[in-house]
């Protein structure tokens, strides 16, 4: 390496408090050339990308280098522990043989190297770990169905209690949560429905018409509407709408330590908490499903009306002996099932919150897909336990 | 020290606040006027406390000289740059605040937590943002061993300490803190302040901080604001602001918890003439 000019050199360090950028340079000092920090070694400015790079094409190549010369860090227009840190680092975590700088430096020097540790080795699970995660995993499920079991079996005691004393059931809670999980989903629900309706009907008139079977879209609309996609897509839109709320609801009382409060007070909270809200759910279910289905036939009798030519007034009369009445029974029957699911779910994963607000989120996302597989897994039992009725 | 506070005259103020109004409501709801014409000034290295009743906006100025609130009318400045002037991308090299509940990101690990500012600055080496994060735990007197818990796991004590460490991460010359010894009991409180004392020491920090702990504010401040009437009824050391006549003074450091803390005055002194010796 041959010597700069000190000439250049102190031209530069005359101009060196103007730029705040990092950097290191190779000077002559009175004891032989020597390292010289300058600029600003602060987190502020290292953040900056440009700064950063320019500092990384500048850097000593060798650590025998950087101990071999003498440091000056006296000369560096400001260091914090970042820039301490960087450097700490790049000298391999040792002190440079010779090292000039100032006592509130070298204090940050000495702390930075006391404080810097060799990482962890990484943490590897063996088979025996991996084996018993298994079993944790099992565990876990077990005691999320235990649990609600738990919850049905509370639930039905607390029907038996509200039918011995109706008087004394939380009326207000049921009526607001009607209002909640009901009234408010009205318009969702109807919007989907119809679109939905006229999606089906559109891309069934486009079958129905190569073989000239256009008036069966009335059976085709009416069975399937009734019977499945009317329940379902109210139940999954109410899964997605008011089982998350309920989840949250129940865990932001979780997190706020309410739940413990009321437990103090001896008010049960399977009786307060949990009843209104699955009797609410049962009660709008079906109500959200009839309205549903009600609408996406709208919805498929206009389509249609524009795509086939079939007038509303041939829809209307031709429905109720397409479909069979049996079949709306089911369909009612089944969302109070839904209805129910939903809202135990909600509550179930609501109450299993842990104090703390990442729980929460997790919380809700489970009781949200939770409903709508399990609203789907029950839809299916109830095909096939009913396969010889209302077809 | 007494060198720093020589040259500190001639610094610019760490925060100035100048003709602040702060008013809420407005449109159909009456207005609420909490701050009118207020003026403050903090200069560079100081501890100054806010103290006022519930209600006096000390909460609100700390969040306008942050940032999160704007005034209705007024200037803040921060070492020497107006807000709307300020990057916000460097902001956490500029100020570190320490939020009454911490304020931790709750789905990272204590060390994510300390050194996020770092990782989102995007270029700097992970290992490098690893090692200043466990210098800045360490600093505020936590183990290695707690590095990787989640801030769910920690005590009261521990989650203020780790707020303390990621509100320091970039080394701002300047930190708010929201009543850092609530919540604490009074050991924690007590090494709490100390640790508080010893990194101001350190770091050279200018130290803003709302507190309701008479302890705390009698231990640590080296000057006292007290906000009553929605502006700074007075500005000066602990002992000037006791010694000054206004209703609310006189109740809030008269009441029997405000002697038995007064006794603190006395000790500082002491320790104050240790350290120089």
């Amino acid at each position: 390496m041959s010597n700069p000019n000190p000439e250049i050199a102190t031209s530069s360090l005359a101009c060196a408090p103007d730029d705040d950028s990092p950097r290191i340079e190779r000077r002559d000092g009175s004891g032989g050339p020597a390292w010289w920090l300058l600029g600003r070694w602060t987190a502020a400015e290292l953040a900056k990308a440009p700064q950063w790079r320019a500092l990384q094409a500048t850097w000593p190549d060798t650590t025998t280098a950087i101990n071999a010369t003498p440091w000056n860090v006296t000369s560096a227009g400001a260091i914090d522990h970042v820039g301490a840190q960087l450097l700490w680092s790049r000298w391999g975590q040792r002190w440079p043989q010779h090292l000039e700088t100032s006592p509130a430096q070298q204090s940050l020097l000495e702390r930075v190297a006391r404080f810097t540790r060799a990482p962890d080795p990484p943490k590897t699970a063996t088979l025996w770990q991996r084996y018993l995660s298994l079993g944790d995993g099992v565990l876990g499920l077990l005691s999320h169905l235990y649990s609600f079991v738990l919850l049905l079996g509370q639930l039905a005691l607390d029907l038996v209690r509200l039918l011995r004393a109706p008087w004394r059931g939380p009326w207000r809670d049921i009526s607001g949560h009607l209002f909640h999980f009901g009234t408010t989903a009205l318009p969702i629900t109807a919007l989907v429905g119809f679109l939905i309706g006229v999606v089906l009907a559109y891309l069934s008139a486009q079958q129905l018409k190569q073989f000239g079977a256009d008036a069966f879209i009335v059976n085709l609309l009416g069975v399937s509407l009734v019977r499945e996609l009317g329940p379902m897509l109210a139940a999954i839109l109410v899964a997605g709408r008011s089982g998350s709320a309920i989840t949250a609801q129940i865990g932001v009382m979780r997190v706020t330590e309410e739940l413990d409060a009321m437990r103090v007070m001896g008010i049960p909270k399977g009786f307060r908490l949990v009843m209104p809200r699955a009797l609410a759910l049962a009660i709008a279910m079906p109500l959200i499903s009839v309205w549903t289905t009600l609408v996406a036939l709208l919805g498929g009798m206009v389509a249609a009306d524009i795509a086939l030519g079939i007038s509303p007034t041939f829809f209307v009369q031709a429905l109720p002996a397409a479909v069979d009445v049996a079949n709306l029974t089911l369909a009612v029957g089944k969302t109070v099932v839904f209805g129910l699911l939903i809202a135990l779910i909600g509550c179930h994963f609501g109450l299993r919150v842990e104090p703390n607000t990442e729980s929460l989120g997790k919380g809700t996302t489970a009781s949200v897909v939770t409903s709508i597989t399990v609203v789907i897994i029950v839809d299916a039992l109830f095909a096939i336990a009913f396969k010889d009725i209302g077809v | 020290m007494s060198t720093e506070l020589a040259h500190g005259a001639s610094l610019v103020p760490a925060v100035d606040v100048q003709g602040l109004w702060t008013v809420y409501g407005g449109g159909n709801s009456p207005e609420f006027v909490v701050h009118k014409d207020l003026d403050l000034s903090v200069a560079q290295g100081e501890i100054l406390s806010l103290v006022g009743g519930s209600g006096t906006g000390k909460t609100t100025l700390l969040r306008q000289i942050l940032g999160l609130e704007t005034p209705r009318k007024g200037q803040i400045t921060v070492m020497g740059q107006a807000l709307s002037e300020t990057d916000p991308r460097t902001s956490a090299s500029r100020v570190g605040m320490l939020f009454q509940q911490g304020a931790l990101f709750s789905a990272f690990s204590v060390l994510d937590n300390i050194g996020f500012a770092l990782r989102e600055v995007g270029h700097l080496p992970l290992d490098l943002i690893r090692d200043a994060a466990l210098t800045k735990l360490q600093m505020v007197g936590l183990e290695v061993k707690h590095a990787n818990k989640m801030p769910a796991d920690l005590s009261g004590g521990m989650i203020k300490r780790v707020a303390l460490a990621r509100a320091l991460i970039m080394d701002p010359p300047l930190l708010l803190l929201d009543e850092p010894t609530a919540g604490l009991d009074p050991e924690g409180a007590d090494d709490f302040c100390k640790l508080l004392r010893s990194l101001h020491c350190e770091l050279g920090l200018t130290v803003i901080m709302v507190t309701h702990d008479l302890d705390t504010l009698l231990e640590l401040s080296t000057r006292i604001a007290v906000l009553a009437d929605q502006r700074v009824v007075v500005v000066g050391t602990p002992r000037e602001v006791i010694a000054t006549p206004h209703p609310f003074i006189a109740h809030y450091f008269g009441g029997g918890r405000g002697q038995r803390a007064m006794v603190l005055l006395d000790e500082p002194v002491q320790g104050a003439t240790a350290r120089h010796a």
